[in-house]
């Protein structure tokens, strides 16, 4: 089943193509890598398919619903994290949980036995208490991860979420990623860090405002001849004409 | 050029620098390469005369970065972090501001900023604030070096860049160096730590070592295996759960296994594998990289 369908979805900003007809699929449980170099369409892509903004042109569709007519609907059967808006800082552990939780609706009854269930999972319990703002960056990401997935959405979104973390940290939040693909949430995620890309199942890269490939990251190092996702990417985004604005 | 010895500074309980030496000598780039959090800025507005350490004394082209702060200023670039440039003013307009600040003219030290200011010239007219990351970027260092600096001071350049613009920075740093700067530049991207000439691994405040890459390369003290094989999750935590592993994580399509010298082999690791079901398991020895490096440091420290 498709979590995620879009069929030649553009957004225009005046004359400015920043997503040019881009139709492609994401399956339920798969994780998907969304690269790009800076400009090339990533995040208005990734913003229309949250039901944040509206498409100029193409259809679109999140978890079942129309990104473009159901954008409520789409905007509750999704997660979203960015490493820019993540977590209250003032606010406790708890109280951030509580707070995503309430805002998607999980009842309250649940809330307390799950918020217990899973600071035990990632044996952060004796945090519940402490101030966001006082963890390390490395536990805030993570923290801000299963906030996103608290409600079980059907899908995640994650704008590049393990800038400026020390490698053993990201790669513990990839764990993280794994466990909830393995639940049957969908993963949709942004990077920079090549080496990620190669964790997902499938990726696709982006180039002024279109998909300029798409496959897994086998397939695509055997297309482009590359011995990294790295030397896929640079071939591919060295084809860009336009830059970032 | 660059000099530290003993640098430590406090923020209330936090201790975010620890003693710090190093030196960086002129036509040098020196990396300081360690996560968010490590100490990396406080120990960049230290040299820069921003910050007062608490302890450790710190010259730059042998002048203190206490007592002769004002002319060390006239003597360094800086490139923070956060993008500091004024959005309101243009391209051009940054340019001139700067070197009116440092009383010179764009026009004096043109040849210094030539190679890079090309690039942008095109939007010499448009404000800073409308320029693309990759251009906003190389607009702040013809800033940073419109005075002609002796050293060049770059706090995180190339965070959340793309790697395409990762690459085109690190180019310019090249002919920079060449120029005889001395570069000192923190990046939390392991994978840059090659392009410099020597780097620090920094973490909570310490240096773990310093030492060319290749260096610091060669002394990684395990035997490394590539593991490669579908299901790449449940076979993470299978290697896991072997005896006599050092440590095991997922580096892009394989996972890097460490193991004591004379441990495992290869061929036996290929076995125990195949013997849990894994059978496409392929495994291929290999030499550390620096990321494989910090994370055996970091680990190596927080467990003594």
């Amino acid at each position: 089943m498709s979590v995620i369908i879009a069929e030649n979805l553009t957004k225009r900003f005046g004359h400015f193509m920043a997503v040019d007809q881009v139709s492609f699929q994401v399956e339920a449980g798969e994780i998907f890598g969304f690269l790009g170099a800076n400009g090339a369409g990533k995040t208005t892509a990734m913003r229309m398919l949250c039901g944040l903004s509206k498409p100029s042109g193409g259809r679109g569709k999140t978890a079942g619903f129309d990104i473009a007519r159901q954008p409520d609907k789409v905007k509750a059967s999704i997660g979203y994290m960015s490493q820019k808006f993540a977590l209250y800082e003032d606010l406790t552990v708890r109280e951030n949980i509580r707070l995503y939780a309430g805002i998607y609706g999980v009842k309250s009854a649940l809330i307390a036995g799950r918020t217990d269930e899973l600071l035990r999972e990632l044996d952060f319990l004796s945090e519940k208490n402490s101030l966001v703002r006082k963890l390390p960056l490395g536990w805030k990401q993570k923290l801000a991860f299963s906030v996103a997935v608290f409600h079980e959405p059907k899908v995640v979104f994650l704008d590049e979420p393990t800038g400026g973390v020390d490698p053993a940290a990201r790669r513990q939040f990839w764990e993280l990623i794994y466990r909830a693909a393995d639940r049957g949430i969908t993963v949709f995620v942004t990077t920079h860090y090549m080496d990620e890309a190669e964790y997902c199942n499938r990726v696709s890269i982006m180039v002024d405002g279109r998909i300029e490939a798409l496959d897994t990251p086998q397939a695509l190092k055997t297309r482009y001849d590359g011995a990294t996702m790295q030397d896929v990417f640079h071939t591919l985004a060295r084809k860009a004409t336009r830059k970032a604005e | 050029m660059i000099e530290a010895r003993g640098i430590s500074k406090s923020y209330g309980i936090v201790q975010a620098l620890k003693g710090i030496d190093f030196e960086v000598g002129a036509g040098e780039i020196f990396g300081v390469i360690g996560p968010d959090g490590a100490g990396k800025t406080t120990l960049f507005r230290i040299l820069t005369t921003l910050l007062l350490a608490d302890e450790g004394q710190a010259t730059v082209d042998g002048l203190d970065v206490i007592r002769d702060y004002r002319r060390i200023r006239n003597r360094i670039g800086y490139m923070p972090g956060r993008f500091s440039l004024y959005q309101d003013l243009t391209v051009q307009e940054n340019l001139e501001f700067f070197a009116t600040v440092f009383g010179t003219t764009v026009h004096e030290n043109y040849e210094t900023i030539r190679a890079i200011y090309v690039q942008i010239e095109p939007f010499a007219k448009r404000r800073a604030g409308a320029l693309s990351g990759g251009m906003k970027q190389k607009l702040a260092l013809c800033c940073a070096l419109v005075h002609k600096p002796r050293a060049l001071f770059l706090d995180e350049p190339t965070t959340g860049v793309d790697p395409v613009s990762r690459k085109e920075f690190w180019d310019m740093l090249g002919s920079l160096k060449a120029q005889g700067l001395a570069i000192m530049v923190s990046t939390p991207y392991m994978d840059e730590a090659g392009l410099c000439d020597r780097i620090a691994l920094i973490r909570q405040g310490e240096f773990l070592r310093i030492d060319s890459t290749a260096a610091i390369v060669a002394a990684f003290p395990y035997g490394l295996f590539a593991v490669r094989g579908a299901r790449k999750y449940q076979m993470l935590t299978d290697l896991r759960s072997l005896p006599g592993i050092r440590s095991c994580y997922a580096f892009g399509d394989s996972h890097h296994v460490a193991v004591p010298d004379g441990s495992w082999t290869a061929g036996t690791l290929t076995t125990a594998l195949h013997e849990t079901g894994y059978l496409d398991a392929e495994v291929q020895v290999i030499t550390a990289s620096v990321e494989d490096c910090f994370m055996d440091l970091a680990e190596t420290v927080s467990t003594s």
